[in-house]
């Protein structure tokens, strides 16, 4: 132990040159110098009480406040004065006195541990000056470079203001336009329904015709066909050789029940054959032509598509043997099917429907429809143009209700992205929109938060951006990410990190951060005590 | 970490293999098997207790100066067991049980014992066709070994303190030909499940068998089938403790400290496993085991160490657990006839019978003779008693840096900082991630220079990788683990697939600790030390997450050597941090996984904990129950590993960790940042005090350890072990004595405005450490409490030494001065000790290089004296103030060094008694004394 209630001598020079002497206990900052005299009794600084002036830096704590002991390590919760000629004076706690790290860069706080120390406040105080200097130059040009988006924000909010407003003019035109074409639309739809009704009325009357045409035709032809013996009357025997026709689909049609088809008689002309033939007409089959098919149920098509793997199994091996089993499967069926029909062509009756298709319509009809086809148009037309007069002002407001900070320096960043690249991953940022992140090589976009608010301390919330509810973390939070704001020349993104899981931290260089500086000072010295 | 991120496991495709992880905070108990899910378990818990099948044939008795041997047959199968006796040094009774004529050798566990235990002999005191009684040698102790059935009690005068096989539950399966291969074998083999199968399972034929046969030779677990070339080999025997109802030990399993019954329930399970968030208050095994218990009543305590390193369960009942205490009162009062009794059963899967009965009476002689057994606590550097900071995971250089830099902007202590697998990289330990951590040394300079520490991690597992050298030289060694078929075991873990070293042989563990030589592990320095996590071992893929029983380290079984596993690991990784300074510097590892021994090689901590005030109680018991079997360097999570802890929850478990010995706060990578400094001023300064608190106290702690390295004796303990004779501390487990001196009672309640600690010693005084203010013992005391407060007593009669200068590491208060705590007992006397050296290295044991001083106050003089006078270390530390607590004014204090006399100057504080002597000034090294007149 050795007694430590040295007196300093402190031989300095800064911006003079010449050196100062001012003596005062070790660790005392000039300021507290009055309250240590040499040779008086010293009393605690939260004058707790009062002890002699040996007790001074003599390694034992004696004041509650530890202001006895400025320049040992006695008091926990003293502190320590270095003066650092050259660079900045500062405190450092007294339990940094002695502990074998330089904490001082002028070497003061290490007088008694044995730790090298070196002198390196002028060196410090170059590197500061020149940070400073630089910082100063890049605050500098910052703050015009503000200045200027503080300008053209303020051009662009009243170009912007000055748009919604001829666009809200515009607007109002266009609903005028968008209802008189309704209008016109409603006015020129009404005939063209009316015209478009009379066509399809006589095309139906005039279907019915030839339906009814067909089938005299038809009956008259049966009729020749039944009478084998040509005698003008189809008898019951004549009758009896279509079996199809007969009625309780037992295989025969007997006498009676030929007879009962030609309402009792035992032969009917053919006048008397018109109403007889409603009755066989659906089974009667033409001796001319092939007998009609009975209709074939063709197999379920989705029965031959193969089974799709929604399942994510492991193991596809066994995929491939299940699907090979319902292969089979499928295959039985088919078979089944053959059984019980044969597989056969279905002809389309297409010449009946040529002739059931419906006739152009006539030439005033055609008009009609034509000047009610232009007028929907023009009013789609007029409606479309109107919903994207609404979106455009919609985003415009939106734009404009942004808070871009005070003077709306922000704006500039409005639907900007800047991106930076890291050995992993792209970060992309999308001031007032969202923050994502995407693999270097490959792999889909993470969302890392989307736009919340400007969550700076309360005397500038304009220093950090607040970026939420992003993709959700495996057992943890949504990802989100705050963005920290710092005074630059140019808009840049210069690092991310993510400090806790999910949390992202980027940070983000920008002019709109630069404050005025103070033409007063770019030396941190002024206040520097000798 | 058990925990897995199946984000971060991105291409490993573990999805499907590990969807059980993925539920909420709570265990999955069905990945872990129950006793009745362990045939082995099931098949002798099946065995009740009766009649005994097992004959000692006293024909075969053979006396030695050191060993009695005699033979055991089961009456049932013939078999013929050998029973070795033998009288150890320091009143401890060994029991070694094994097969006479074993088909191949059962696994004894080597490398726990520190030398084979020094014998002394027996002597026959009478035998006749009943047994034998033997002399033990002291107090009349005597060890009767009765034929018919075979049973052994340990008497003392006319009481017997400890019998063996009384309730008839020895059993041993012996080692037999599976039945496909003997197809001569009759019935009476496959049936006799369990060796000591009494008579009516016997008639118990047909459907049963087959079912149990299952478990003989075969055993599946979910998706797992055990292989069992061996068949049955388990073994059991029972204990009774006459006149014992409190037994503890036995850890580690997140319980009270009193162990319960476990009628009715599952044993206590002793089997090292990644429990992924477990469950507090239940007997499931957990990351280590040390299958130790120990037993005490007023009289004496007892310890029964059960040397085996398989699959282990230990059931407890007792005839007085299910009485109240009224019940118990009355038997009292009636005198009643039942004296109360604990029977313990010990139950492993392999092995033999190996069993240390250590008679104390004291506690403290248990400490000494399990200590003389196992080793003792390792002495750590002194760095690693202060605080810890850890996380999962420091994400890069400039992370750490800034870390380091946030403890010195908000003035907060700390020596250690950690980093977790995510340093790694791609998790091939022993390197570093090029784009995180490009420049290791610089960093570790960057911690130097401020003379504080880092630890990174180096988990047991290897990637197995073809570009990583680590992995091609263990290959090219044929150093990992094999598999039932012999080839190289792997398994899932953190970096995928992975291979495990053969860590019980010993060229691996030679080859692994020359891997931390600083030319071999790469960025490495002196200041870089070792965290040995998952080393049960934790195999995400394999049975209850860890190795297959049937995988193969040599001609053993990992069956029989489960246990010990992650001891090995923490000895080969000590073993080469010492290798790496020539053996000069003190190693720092700090383990998981931990069997009986493990104290020897470093720290172990709790495991994978949460964020939940149940617990941070829990951290207590689990504590000392692991201080009471030897390992005294224990800590848990600090904070809580998985989820949030609110600001009120952290600011408690701070206080509490501060008091425990070792002290780190540690979070999962899902968790949000919780440095010391990032909830609110009101927060950082109250965690800054409490660990400025454990910063004054580190020359106790210092000495603690010391001599918990030398003695056994635990750092953390229960208050029976200081009062074992006051009934009213045996089950208390919400505060503990750090030594003998500080009691502490940690706030674990949400928004606690008062807690009750009890301060034992009828007639001693307990002084609060804040406030000096003075209390009587053997009282419950009502203490109410602020966010601030952390409820501490010093004992009457104690000295302790502090630094009260905290600087911001433990290395830059080296050369500080002392201040002494007397605080006086009624018959104003007190002592204490002051233990000094260079705080790292082996010189204090090489070269005696230490400092030990007794204190004492008696007769109104303080002096010191020298407890180690052909020590030699210089100190320039001194003693600036003595507090005396409970002292009257003196007139004048005279200080006597070297003959000369000169004053002190000193205060005295009325109010609360308090004398300060101010600046005494004396070297801490030197013989000195002060006369207060």
């Amino acid at each position: 132990m050795t007694c430590l209630h040295l007196l300093l001598t402190l031989g300095f020079a800064v911006s003079l040159g010449t050196p100062v002497e001012i003596q005062r206990p070790r660790g005392v900052p000039l300021t507290k110098k009055q309250f240590y005299e040499e040779n008086k009794p010293f009393t605690c600084l939260d004058g707790s009480r009062t002890i002699p002036f040996d007790r001074v830096n003599d390694d034992y704590c004696d004041c509650k406040d530890g202001s006895d002991e400025p320049g040992t390590a006695a008091c926990p919760n003293g502190s320590f004065h270095c003066t650092n000629a050259g660079y900045r004076p500062m405190f450092i706690p007294s339990s940094r006195i002695n502990d074998g790290i330089c904490d001082c860069c002028d070497t003061t706080d290490e007088y008694n541990s044995g730790a090298k120390c070196e002198n390196t406040c002028k060196e410090l105080g170059r590197k500061e000056r020149e940070v400073l200097h630089k910082m100063a130059e890049i605050t500098k040009e910052g703050f015009l470079l503000k200045r200027q988006l503080i300008e053209e924000a303020k051009k662009g909010h009243q170009e912007k203001q000055s748009k919604v407003t001829d666009m809200q003019e515009n607007k109002k035109q266009l609903d005028e336009k968008v209802e008189a074409l309704r209008t016109v639309k409603e006015t020129a739809e009404q005939p063209e329904k009316e015209a478009k009704e009379r066509h399809l009325k006589a095309w139906e009357e005039q279907k019915a015709a030839i339906r009814l045409e067909k089938d005299k035709a038809k009956m008259a032809e049966a009729f020749l066909e039944l009478d084998d013996d040509a005698d003008g009357f189809v008898s019951v025997s004549e009758l009896q050789s279509h079996a199809e026709l007969d009625p309780d689909a037992d295989g025969t049609l007997t006498e009676i029940e030929a007879q009962g088809l030609l309402g009792g008689a035992e032969q009917v002309d053919t006048s008397t054959f018109e109403s007889v033939w409603p009755k066989i007409k659906d089974k009667y089959h033409s001796e001319s032509q092939p007998e009609e098919p009975a209709p074939v149920e063709t197999p379920p098509d989705e029965v031959k598509e193969p089974v799709v793997d929604n399942d994510s199994e492991p193991y596809p091996e066994d995929d491939i043997s299940e699907e090979e089993d319902e292969d089979d499967e499928d295959e039985d069926d088919y078979h089944e099917d053959d059984d019980k029909a044969p597989p056969t062509v279905k002809t389309p009756e297409k010449s009946d429907e040529d002739d059931e298709a419906m006739p152009p319509y006539d030439a005033d009809t055609q008009a009609l429809i034509d000047a009610a086809q232009k007028a929907r148009d023009d009013f789609e037309e007029a409606e479309k143009a109107l919903r994207e007069m609404d979106d455009q002002i919609r985003n415009i407001e939106k734009e404009l209700s942004f808070d871009f900070g005070p003077d709306a320096e922000f704006t500039y960043l409005y639907n900007q992205c800047y991106e930076l690249t890291t050995s992993e991953y792209i970060y992309r940022l999308c001031p007032f929109n969202r923050v994502s992140q995407k693999p270097k090589f490959g792999g889909s976009e993470t969302n890392l938060g989307t736009w919340g608010s400007w969550s700076g301390p309360e005397n500038n919330k304009y220093l950090l951006m607040k970026y939420e509810h992003g993709t959700g973390c495996w057992q943890g939070p949504n990802r989100s990410t705050t963005v920290k704001l710092t005074c630059g020349k140019e808009t840049v993104v210069t690092s991310t990190s993510e400090p806790s899981r999910c949390e992202y931290l980027m940070e983000f260089t920008t002019p709109a951060v630069c404050q005025e500086p103070s033409n007063a000072d770019l030396s941190p010295h002024d206040h520097e005590e000798l | 970490m058990a925990v897995i991120s199946i984000e971060r496991m991105g291409l490993l495709s573990v999805v499907c293999v590990f969807l059980f992880f993925t539920s909420a905070f709570a265990v999955d108990r069905g990945n872990f098997k129950t006793c009745d899910q362990s045939a082995f378990c099931k098949r002798q818990r099946a065995l009740k207790p009766g009649q005994s099948p097992y004959r000692a044939l006293l024909e075969t008795l053979e006396l030695s100066d050191s060993r009695l041997t005699l033979q055991l047959i089961n009456d049932n199968n013939k078999v013929h067991l050998l029973l070795e006796l033998y009288r150890l040094q320091g009143n401890m009774t060994r029991v070694k049980i094994n097969e006479l004529k074993p088909l191949k050798p059962r696994f004894e566990v080597p490398d726990v014992l520190i030398s084979e235990p020094p014998t002394e002999p027996l002597s026959v005191l009478s035998k006749d066709d009943n047994g034998v009684v033997l002399s033990l040698g002291v107090e009349n102790q005597r060890l009767i070994v009765s034929a018919r059935p075979f049973r052994l009690d340990i008497m003392e005068g006319p009481e017997v303190l400890l019998s063996l096989n009384s309730r008839g539950l020895l059993a041993f399966e012996h080692l037999r030909l599976h039945k496909d291969t003997q197809a001569q074998t009759d019935g009476a083999e496959v049936k006799e499940s369990v060796d000591g199968d009494q008579q009516q399972e016997e008639k118990d034929e047909g459907g049963e068998r087959d079912k149990e046969e299952d478990g003989l030779w075969e055993e599946t677990f979910k998706s797992h089938t055990d292989t069992k070339p061996n068949g049955p080999t388990s073994i059991s025997l029972d204990f009774s403790l006459p006149g014992v109802e409190h037994v503890y030990g036995i850890p580690e399993h997140a319980d009270d400290l009193k162990l319960k019954t476990t009628d009715g329930g599952d044993p206590y399970r002793l089997y090292n496993l990644d429990v992924f968030q477990y469950e507090l208050y239940n007997p499931m095994a957990l990351y280590g085991s040390i299958p130790v218990m120990l037993a005490h009543n007023t009289q004496r305590t007892m310890g029964i160490f059960w040397l085996n390193a398989a699959e282990t369960w230990v059931d407890i009942s007792s005839n007085t657990a299910g009485k109240t205490v009224f019940g118990k009162m009355l038997d009292f009062v009636q005198g009643s006839s039942e004296k109360p009794q604990t029977d313990v059963r010990w139950i492993s899967e392999s092995g033999i019978i190996d069993v240390f009965i250590m008679l104390g009476p004291k506690p403290s002689d248990v400490f000494s003779q399990y200590a003389s057994l196992t080793g003792t606590q390792a002495f750590p550097p002194l760095a690693s008693l202060g605080y810890h900071q850890c996380r999962w995971n420091y994400n890069d250089q400039e992370d750490v840096k800034s870390v380091d830099q946030g403890f010195d902007q908000h003035d907060i202590p700390y020596d250690f900082i950690w980093l977790d697998i995510e340093h790694a990289d791609g998790k091939r330990y022993f390197t570093w991630d090029p784009h995180k951590f490009p420049q290791p040394k610089e960093m570790l300079q960057g911690l130097m220079d401020k003379r504080r520490k880092m630890v990174s991690i180096v988990d047991p597992h290897i990637r197995v990788d073809s570009g990583y050298k680590i992995h091609n030289e263990i290959t090219s060694k044929d150093f990992y683990v094999k598999n039932k078929d012999g080839r190289n075991y792997e398994g899932w873990c953190w970096p995928g697939n992975s291979g495990y070293p053969d860590f019980t042989n010993p060229e691996m563990r030679a080859w692994w600790a020359s891997m931390f030589a600083y030319d071999q592990y790469e960025g490495s320095m002196e200041n870089l030390f070792t965290w040995n996590d998952m080393n049960e071992p934790s195999v995400f893929n394999g049975p209850e997450v860890t190795m297959h029983k049937d995988a193969l380290h040599g001609k053993w079984e990992h069956r029989d050597i489960h246990n010990i596993y992650g001891l090995y690991v923490q000895m080969a990784t000590a073993e080469g941090q010492t290798q790496r300074s020539g053996g000069v510097e003190r190693p720092f590892v700090l383990t998981r996984a931990f069997f009986a021994g493990s104290q020897r090689y470093g720290a172990v901590w709790t495991g994978d904990n949460a964020a939940e005030w149940d617990h941070l109680k829990i951290s207590i018991p689990m504590c000392l129950s692991l201080g009471l079997v030897g390992v005294s360097f224990c800590g848990a999570d600090v904070g809580g590993f998985f989820k949030n802890p609110s600001a009120e929850l952290l600011v408690r478990w701070y206080q509490t960790g501060a008091y425990q010995p070792f002290f780190r706060a540690h979070a999962h990578l899902d968790t949000t940042r919780r440095e010391p400094w990032l909830f609110g001023p009101e927060n950082t300064a109250l965690i800054r005090e409490v660990i400025r608190q454990r910063y004054a106290l580190l020359p106790y702690w210092y000495q603690l350890l010391y001599q918990a390295h030398k003695t056994g004796t635990p750092v953390m303990r229960p208050l029976w072990v200081d009062y074992p004779k006051d009934t009213a501390t045996f089950t208390v487990d919400d505060e503990f004595l750090i030594g003998s001196d500080l009691l502490v009672h940690p706030v674990t309640e949400e928004g606690s405005r008062g807690v009750t600690a009890y301060l034992p010693g009828a007639g001693e005084v307990w002084y609060d450490v804040h406030t000096f203010q003075k209390h009587n013992g053997a009282q419950n005391l009502y203490i109410p409490v602020t966010l601030s407060s952390i409820p501490v007593f010093q004992r009457g009669g104690s000295i302790i030494p502090r630094k009260d200068r905290v600087r911001r590491s433990s290395a830059c208060m080296e050369n500080d001065p002392y201040t002494l705590y007397v605080a006086l007992s009624p018959k104003k006397f007190a002592k204490g000790e002051l233990y000094i050296d260079d705080g790292h290295s082996f010189n204090y044991d090489t070269k005696k290089e230490f400092i030990h001083r007794s204190l004492t106050f008696a007769n109104n003089a303080l002096t010191s004296s020298n407890l180690c006078p052909d020590c030699n270390f210089l100190t320039s530390s001194w003693i600036e103030k003595v507090l005396i607590l409970g002292a009257s004014k003196p007139s004048k204090v005279l200080l006597k060094v070297d003959g000369k006399e000169t004053t002190v100057d000193f205060e005295f504080d009325t109010s609360m008694s308090v004398l300060t002597l101010r600046k005494p000034g004396m070297n801490a090294g030197a013989d000195w004394t002060l006369l207060l007149q």
